[in-house]
């Protein structure tokens, strides 16, 4: 449904050019999640940021091709882009409050939405703000549409947000952190009604996450990205099963466990993630690996099955040796 | 350094702590009210033991622990550091004790000043608590920079050349300074990435060992107490609603908020995260300004009764040596008889 080929976006800086994202090409099928992971400034918001044309930083130069159902959408007119954006594919952001405006009701808000994109009658969009409400889960939606995003808690606000991204039946949502600002609890509950959407709706996600345990709970295929980069791809499965790449290793252990004894030590990625403007020349993750060797001077692609690829030269029968051999770093390494 | 108490008497007891909030003025609606930000907790933490408080934004845990160092006045009970009565000491009496007891912040960037070098930065402390001569000065905080993992030369620099880990460091090396027995964490890696986050607990869990600190350590994230916590302490709506040894609480949560809690926590392995039972509450936290009647967590309990609804539970010693403030303790994850 969705197929990105070869996404660069760099940014014009004072300091130089910055890749944000850096040879990026996936796809989305019908009614599939998609989790992204990825530390923050790994590439992962402003490659999905791109998907919908909402990169308008002069300075931003984005080259590759982004084909969603069949039709290009890198240099189509904003016009034309915004039909898309809400009627096909919609986004829902970390921060609720500042994806809401605080002057209006949040019914008012939902209907401007429906009426932008179909012809509707002011008291049937508001109707429709009701039933999108008590869709996503509002115990009283006749009284909720005329309340003020601030009036309402963290999480109904993102309930709220979702309703509006839900409201013309988009075939694409785009979640960027959805649950990050949210208790535990509540994250639960939003993590239920994705779900639920695409059981009802059979809308596609991508699910922008920096939590490996958001991912495993809802995801169907993982992405990677670390610098800009895809490093690893594959079902969830096969990831959290047998990851293939040195980050991805990073990225599990660094999680204290639930259950079962508990690491004297936690095994951490050492170092800090490289800066945009002075990546390494080869592999961009190599700086904090424990595994490199001569060949990670040069970059690395991404190899492996259709269902399975990392970015890594650790030839695929010493991967799991290797894994094993992790041991914790010295204290307070820097 | 200073000793391990051997003896285990508690270097900090809470009893019956309350802090109140006064909001509102005279033009709001409602006028003046009060908001019950903790109450009534009591706790002890031992000499090298961790405490982790747990709970979710606006339980009260921050305050709570800002309230144990006295940054916070407390409005009724008793604190007490190392048998000392510091519940009601003015500010110029607890000056000397804050060498004692010291605080690691959340956000390290808001609390170091952008236009100060981290070797000032780090030394402040010690200028202000003694008058030390400049050597001495210096070689202490060379000593502390590469206690935290950071570099001498990093010490001519200013904050904001420093990554979100690398300035929590500098937070935990100006709390270090004075050789403190107890610091209080209050989320110290909820801003950080996670492969960031596991080096800073990995700090904590070091410095611990080698200068027999005591912890209380507040955060929001479950597992990241479990790993650094020797007791736990569950907080909803400004109460403890259990405490006990963290392996206990996890393995078997005897409040049915604890077990939600923990329930709701995400984990990356595919196969646990399908078959598992998650309980999903359903419902907000209670506003702590109108709390509701009886237990405070009855609205969203799935096993709450007539009594849960008019009457409060109190907080009470279960056999293991753990304390639960439900009528109904569920025992090893089991719902109780009186299930709805």
């Amino acid at each position: 449904m969705l197929k990105v080929r070869n996404l660069k976006v760099s940014f014009r800086t004072e300091q130089g050019v910055v890749r944000a994202v850096d040879d990026v090409s996936f796809d989305v099928g019908e009614g599939e999640i998609l989790g992204v992971v990825g530390e923050s400034g790994s590439g992962k918001t402003v490659s999905l940021l791109s998907v919908i044309g909402l990169i308008i930083d002069p300075n931003a130069v984005i080259e590759g091709s982004i084909v969603y159902k069949n039709r290009e959408l890198i240099g189509l007119p904003q016009r034309e882009l915004r039909h898309v954006r809400g009627n096909e594919i919609a986004m829902i952001f970390q921060d609720p409050m500042t994806a809401m405006t605080p002057v209006y009701t949040i019914g008012w808000q939902i209907a401007e939405q429906v009426m932008t994109h179909n012809r509707m009658s002011k008291s049937a969009a508001r109707q429709r703000a009701v039933d999108l409400l008590a869709e996503v889960g509002f115990a009283n939606p006749a009284a909720a549409v005329d309340r003020y995003p601030h009036e309402l808690s963290g999480g109904m606000r993102q309930r709220a947000v979702i309703a509006m991204a839900l409201s013309c039946n988009p075939s694409l949502l785009i979640a960027d952190e959805p649950t990050t600002a949210l208790d535990v609890t509540v994250q639960a509950q939003i993590l239920d009604l994705i779900q639920k959407l695409r059981r009802d709706h059979g809308s596609a996600v991508v699910l922008i996450t920096h939590d490996m345990g958001v991912v495993a709970e809802v995801a169907d295929r993982v992405l990677v990205m670390y610098a800009g980069r895809i490093v690893e791809h594959g079902s969830k499965r096969e990831l959290f099963k047998a990851p293939w790449h040195p980050y991805t290793w990073g990225l599990l252990d660094s999680i204290p466990p639930m259950e079962g004894a508990r690491p004297r030590r936690l095994k951490s990625i050492g170092g800090n993630p490289p800066s945009l403007l002075a990546l390494p020349p080869g592999c961009a993750f190599a700086p904090r690996c424990r595994h490199k060797f001569h060949r990670c001077s040069q970059r690395p692609g991404l190899a492996g099955t259709d269902g399975h690829q990392a970015a890594c030269f650790l030839p695929p029968s010493e991967r799991e040796t290797a894994r094993a051999a992790r041991t914790p770093v010295a204290a307070g390494a820097s | 350094m200073i000793g391990n108490g051997a003896n285990g008497a508690p270097l900090l007891e809470a009893v019956g702590v309350s802090k109140d909030f006064t909001v509102g003025g005279r033009f709001s609606p409602g006028g003046r009210r009060k908001v019950h930000a903790v109450d009534n907790v009591s706790l002890e933490v031992r000499p090298g033991e961790t405490l982790g408080l747990v709970g979710e934004s606006g339980c009260g845990k921050s305050t709570l622990g800002r309230c144990l160092v006295r940054l916070y006045s407390i409005t009724a009970g008793e604190l007490r550091f190392q048998g000392r009565d510091i519940g009601h000491l003015s500010r110029r009496q607890m000056r000397p004790l804050r060498c004692e007891m010291q605080m690691v912040f959340q956000d390290p960037y808001a609390s170091l000043n952008p236009r100060r070098r981290v070797g000032d930065l780090i030394a402040e402390p010690l200028r202000v608590h003694g008058a030390r001569g400049a050597g001495e000065i210096k070689a202490r905080v060379d000593e502390l920079i590469g206690l935290v993992g950071l570099l001498p030369d990093h010490l001519q620099r200013f904050p904001h050349e420093f990554s979100g880990g690398q300035r929590q460091r500098i937070g935990i090396a100006r709390a270090l300074a004075l050789e403190p027995r107890l610091i209080v964490a209050d989320e110290p890696v909820s801003a950080l990435d996670v492969s960031i986050q596991a080096q800073i607990v990995n700090l904590f869990l070091d410095l611990r060992e080698r200068l027999n600190l005591t912890y209380i350590f507040i955060a929001h994230d479950l597992s990241v107490i479990r790993q650094i916590s020797t007791r736990t302490a569950v907080m909803y709506l400004g109460s403890i609603v259990e405490t006990g040894a963290t392996e206990t609480v996890y393995r078997a949560p005897a409040h049915p908020y604890t077990q939600a809690l923990i329930s709701a926590v995400p984990v990356p392995d595919p196969d646990r995260a399908v078959g598992r039972k998650r309980i999903v509450l359903t419902g907000d936290v209670p506003s702590p300004m109108n709390p509701p009647n009886g237990c405070r967590f009855n609205p969203r309990c799935r096993y709450a009764t007539d009594l849960c609804r008019t009457e409060r539970p109190a907080l009470r010693p279960l056999d293991d040596g753990r304390q639960v403030a439900c009528h109904y303790p569920l025992s090893g994850g089991v719902a109780p008889a009186a299930s709805a």
